[in-house]
């Protein structure tokens, strides 16, 4: 059960080796961290459109659903994180957009 | 048949606590009437709605947890779109997720186990041990484990 491996090319606007002394920074130049799928790592199975708390960080300012390849969930968990999301906004717990 | 769904209505904020009340016997009522049973009922109170419903902003929440047919909940769902006190509902059917939930849970702490036995430990996790999760299970993929960047 883990889907959340890429290959660290993945994502934009992230690089860790600038702000991190991390060993692994300093191997590559411009090295970005590996995406882990948030369900995964803290084993979350159950992603329920009642709780708001867990599908905020899933959906920034403008209300859109953040992409894989920047939040680096995997296929299976994002997929239900989007049937979650999208019952969540039918119940007005979440916007469909912002202003 | 029997099935699980889950119902939540929202309730205009302009009703008042007994109209809400009324609104539950009413389903109940339903229920009873077409063989279901009513397994729990929660009320949120008044929250923000996330974006206006006609001219609203506020709603009474109101979740049940109903074990019945399809057809007893196409008839509560027909109800509910006629009374114009409940501004939102939505109807979702829960037991088949839950099972794939649980199925998940049970095939990884078996995994888990299996891993832990295979190493020379007790099955179980011992109090105290590791920071959360399984220490020995996914780990590698991590290089940098402090500070959660969620973006």
């Amino acid at each position: 059960m883990n889907g959340g491996r890429k290959p660290s090319g993945g994502g934009r606007g992230r690089n860790a080796g600038a702000q991190g002394k991390d060993a692994a920074g300093q191997r590559r130049p411009m090295f970005r961290r590996r995406k882990v799928c948030k369900f995964c790592a803290d084993k979350i199975d159950d992603i329920n459109y009642k709780d708001t708390k867990l599908l905020m960080p899933f959906v920034p300012e403008r209300a859109k659903i953040l992409p894989r390849r920047i939040s680096g969930t995997c296929a299976m968990h994002q997929r239900k994180l989007r049937t979650a999301i999208m019952r969540a906004r039918q119940l007005a717990l979440i916007p469909y957009t912002s202003e | 048949m029997k099935r699980r769904y889950e119902l939540v209505y929202i309730v205009s904020p302009d009703a008042s606590d007994e109209q809400v009340a009324e609104l539950h016997t009413q389903i109940e009522a339903i229920i009873q009437r077409m063989g279901g049973q009513l397994e729990k009922t929660e009320n949120w109170g008044r929250r923000k709605l996330a974006y206006e419903i006609g001219r609203h902003k506020e709603g009474t929440y109101v979740l049940e947890v109903i074990n019945g047919a399809g057809e007893l909940m196409k008839e509560i769902d027909r109800r509910l779109k006629v009374i114009d006190t409940v501004i939102r509902h939505l109807v979702v059917r829960v037991d088949e997720e839950q099972g794939v939930i649980d199925r998940m849970r049970e095939k990884r702490t078996e995994t888990s186990r299996r891993r832990r036995v295979a190493r020379g430990l007790p099955a179980d996790r011992q109090p105290g041990e590791g920071q959360r999760g399984e220490p020995d299970e996914d780990r590698d993929d991590r290089f940098d484990l402090g500070g959660e960047e969620m973006r």
